[in-house]
């Protein structure tokens, strides 16, 4: 049954007849193509967005951003900004109570390593120094003109293979090596599936290849935002344009040092996001700028900060190996896979462990192998982007199957269907594939597209052939422990074997220690140690638990 | 000089939800005095389609109509918990708590229409039109309103529904990589017609089929406005955007959108979608999560039809008419393929 909804444009049909007794189509409201409850206000320009609700006596919130891709901050001089007209007040690091985080602190995963506004250092173009309240926001942009900030520049690195370099300028001290390390263990996260080594030697041909992804902006029609204001019993109202309502709420109210219960966040109507609006910039700068100054405040992106300040989706460099036997078979995949992180962490640590569990792709091969790095640099940070994790990885497996299936001499598609992965199937991650449908997507655009497959892979299917000795773990898998680290102690968070106990309830609370211990290093003699500045804020943390939004109350 | 045209596939998969779970979505029914339902959450609609499809979900599972159904989404203060919108995992994550909510909420509502019958709740079942009737007896029958208004104000019961969905934190092995990254994936393969100008280095995306598998079109409308804007995203980020030019240099550096290019309506292909629904067992009436994976196979697809076109592999995104046209005097020109 081929039931075409909407004609034109190419069309769009509903193929009921896969799968079709696993599925009951006759329910009431679900399947029914439905007019969206909120379309009505998005088409006459009524439905409220975050940038809606202007309160009299709003004040606008500008940065002052660094120049530089890396140099220390010797000195800020905001005394002639601070009498222009309008500037209400200037921030600097100082003024933010806990001026250091990672959004995965709230999934207990990685060390706090980025400032609200930066103090001493700064490691990317356009990273704040300090912020400017004032009136209106052309008098805000004329004060940030004003605030003069005197840098030392330093070494910087732009490149993911150079910045994995001994000897590279380093962006973040608390990963000298450039690189996150996963699991308290290693400095990129490994998978490891049967013997590719081996393999390769068996196999009829190797085919390698390195792809590049660009950073690409998010691009959403509404920039980046949040409006705070008091409410009554000493609670701060926010409105924002963010993806994740508590995830913004809990970061803020870390940063912050004030109670979730003291936030009122109201969202849900969001002019596109893409990934770019879960870093939880806009709110906790907001907020603090009410609580400082008694106001309303506004802190936005304009159109060229959500274009080279705002996180894009992060560049990925990838290097694939195949062996493939003269059949089309693929016997063993190795990847070599750098994430340009930019400056901070932000989420590509946790993106790169999606990645990895999703290698090598929707196909069933013996033999696995990847070493994925999340590096820095002296970049924008990275973010989320739609296919986090994915598009890039995706990107390369399926133009490296091309490669592949032209130096076996197979139709692409036949090539595709020959490795796919059905129902039953070891995968490399260890797990039972199930509910696959990759041959039958296939088998509809070969269709589709008059491209004539083989008899074999037309009579394909991802309910058979698949498990009994495609479902075994491999005989032996190869190990090793390179990238090794010391001083790095594994977070709870997503790591295999026993999670550190949880604190009685009314135990000794740990001081606030952070999990990294530096080792001491010689010296650097062409860096110069860091001239005296004023403590960055030390992470206070109040009360026996802190509140995660993710996993609740929690540790330290 | 000359236009040659190439054919390019890809095909792929995508994990439907936060990557090792740990990431809760609740929600909370119930109904007013009218007799209809608000369902609040703190999902955030990017556009996507959160409360339109949490409103179906709600409705079907409730019983009523979807016209019965309002959802009131992302104010804290009444919200219960949600992690975001990200991860492919809203529909997923949310979808299921809204069922766990209606399904409490509905349980109430027939007690009361029960108790007005004076009938066993258990011999009563909902038209999905804003009727409970004695199973084979539609004649036997009382409207929603009417029995969750008796509810309300005659028994003194509250028709309201509490919903969670939570997939437990799992573990990595350091060593191995040993995981449980989701509990489902969503499916699609893409063949793109491209046309390039060995002039002027300039592609031209011509036509793109496509088949993507996603567990259940809760609406299929939404489902097709996924699918091809974020097919139309794929061949933007295969032969358009790019914040970094020259990466990892920074310089030229767009800043509007006069210089962060992107296609036109003019360069959009006619798009041909046809969908596959293999239901989840864990999703929300088997739905997956079609949003983040419909742009994956158009990069590959895009750059596999270049070199069916004229014989150049572009590795290195965007493509851009510069990496062409060097591409080709490398080569000492079009080298055509067409072997798709």
């Amino acid at each position: 049954m081929k039931d075409t909804i909407s004609p034109g444009r190419g069309g769009f049909e509903m193929r009921r007849e896969f799968f079709a007794d696993e599925r009951d189509d006759n329910l009431n409201e679900v399947g029914k193509p439905t007019r969206r409850q909120d379309i009505t206000g998005h088409v006459t320009g009524r439905s409220p967005f975050f940038d809606d609700h202007l309160f009299e006596g709003l004040l606008h919130i500008r940065c002052v951003r660094s120049p530089h891709h890396a140099a220390r901050v010797r000195r800020i001089d905001t005394s002639e900004a601070e009498k222009m007209p309008g500037v209400v007040r200037i921030l600097l690091g100082r003024d933010v109570p806990v001026n250091l985080n990672t959004l995965l602190a709230l999934l207990d995963f990685g060390l706090d390593d980025e400032p609200l506004i930066s103090t001493d250092r700064v490691r990317y173009k356009g990273e704040p120094v300090a912020a400017v309240i004032a009136e209106t926001e052309a008098q805000a942009r004329a004060a940030v003109q004003a605030v003069r900030v005197d840098y030392e520049t330093l070494p910087h690195v732009l490149d993911v293979e150079d910045a994995v370099k001994p000897g590279a300028p380093v962006v973040l001290d608390i990963y000298p090596g450039n690189k996150f390390i996963y699991h308290g263990k290693y400095d990129h996260q490994k998978l490891r599936f049967g013997d590719v080594d081996a393999a390769f030697a068996q196999a009829d041909h190797i085919v390698e290849g390195r792809y590049q992804l660009s950073p690409i902006e998010q691009a959403p029609m509404e920039t980046c935002g949040a409006i705070a204001a008091p409410e009554q019993n000493g609670r701060f109202v926010c409105y924002t344009s963010t993806q994740a309502l508590f995830f913004s709420l809990a970061t803020a109210s870390k940063m912050l040092a004030i109670p979730s219960s003291r936030l009122h966040f109201i969202g849900g109507t969001v002019g596109g996001g893409f990934g770019g609006k879960v870093d939880s910039i806009h709110e906790p700068l907001a907020i603090l700028a009410t609580m400082l100054t008694g106001r309303p405040c506004k802190y936005a992106w304009d159109r060229e900060e959500e274009m080279q300040v705002g996180a894009p989706r992060g560049a990925e460099r990838w290097y694939l190996k195949d062996g493939v036997m003269a059949d089309g078979r693929i016997i063993a995949r190795k990847f070599t896979g750098y994430f340009d992180s930019g400056a901070y962490t932000r989420l590509s640590s946790y993106a790169i462990i999606k990645g990895v569990g999703h290698l090598p792709g929707p196909y069933t091969i013996p033999n696995v192998y990847a070493d994925v790095f999340c590096v820095y640099t002296n970049r924008t940070p990275a973010t989320a982007m739609r296919g986090f994790g994915i598009t890039g990885v995706d990107f390369a497996i399926e133009t490296h199957m091309d490669k592949v299936a032209e130096k076996v001499g197979m139709n692409p598609i036949d090539l595709r269907i020959l490795n796919a992965y059905r129902d039953g199937d070891m995968k490399a991650h260890r797990r039972l594939a199930k509910n696959c449908a990759l041959i039958e997507c296939a088998q509809v655009v070969a269709e589709k597209a008059g491209i004539k497959l083989s008899p074999a892979m037309l009579a394909a299917s991802s309910l058979k052939d698949g498990g009994g000795s495609r479902a075994d773990l491999p005989a032996r898998t190869a190990t090793d422990q390179t990238g090794r680290v010391d001083g790095f102690q594994s977070s709870s968070y997503a790591r295999k074997g026993k999670a550190a106990p949880a604190p009685l309830p009314g135990a000794p609370r740990q001081p606030s220690a952070p999990a990294y211990q530096p080792t001491p290093r010689a010296a650097e003699p062409d860096r110069p140690s860091p001239p005296a500045s004023p403590a960055p804020a030390t992470p206070t943390r109040t009360g026996a638990a802190r509140f995660s939004s993710l996993s609740g109350f929690r540790r330290r | 000089m000359a236009l040659h045209r190439g054919r390019g596939f890809a095909a792929i998969n995508y994990p439907i939800g936060m990557n090792l779970g740990g990431d809760p979505s609740q929600a909370l029914i119930h109904a007013n005095p009218d007799g209809k339902f608000t369902v609040a959450l703190s999902a955030i609609d990017l556009g996507q389609g959160m409360k339109s499809v949490t409103r179906q979900i709600a409705a079907e599972t409730l019983g009523v109509p979807v016209e019965d159904v309002y959802v009131d989404t992302a104010d804290s203060d009444t919200g219960p918990h949600d992690m975001g919108s990200f991860a492919s995992r809203g529909t997923h994550r949310m979808g299921n708590a809204v069922i766990m909510a209606a399904k409490e909420a509905r349980a109430v509502m027939l007690e009361a229409a029960a108790e007005e019958m004076e009938v066993d709740a258990a011999d009563l079942v909902t038209d999905g039109r804003g009727n409970i009737h004695v199973k084979g007896a539609p004649s036997r029958s009382i409207t929603t309103m009417a029995a969750s208004q008796a509810a309300q104000f005659k028994q003194g019961k509250t028709i309201a529904g509490r919903g969670i969905f939570l997939i437990p934190l799992s573990e990595v092995d350091p060593d191995t990589g040993e995981m449980t990254p989701v509990s489902t994936f969503a499916h699609a393969a893409m063949l793109v017609t491209v046309e390039v100008d060995d002039e002027t280095g300039e592609i031209t995306v011509l036509d793109m089929q496509s088949a993507y598998e996603v567990g259940r079109a809760l609406n299929p409308r939404l489902v097709e406005q996924q699918l091809r804007g974020g097919a139309w995203m794929g061949m933007s980020h295969a032969g358009w955007e790019t914040t970094e030019p020259y990466y990892p240099a920074r310089d030229h550096g767009p800043v509007d959108f006069n210089t962060y290019l992107m296609p036109g309506p003019g360069d959009l292909a006619p798009h041909h979608i046809s969908v596959l629904e293999r239901p989840a067992a864990d999703g929300p009436f088997g739905g997956k999560g079609p949003g983040e994976m419909c742009a994956n196979p158009v990069l590959p697809a895009v750059v596999n039809a270049i070199y069916d076109a004229v014989g150049i592999r572009i590795d290195d995104l965007p493509v851009t008419p510069e990496k062409i046209l060097r591409g080709l005097r490398a080569m000492g020109g079009a080298k055509p393929r067409q072997h798709l």
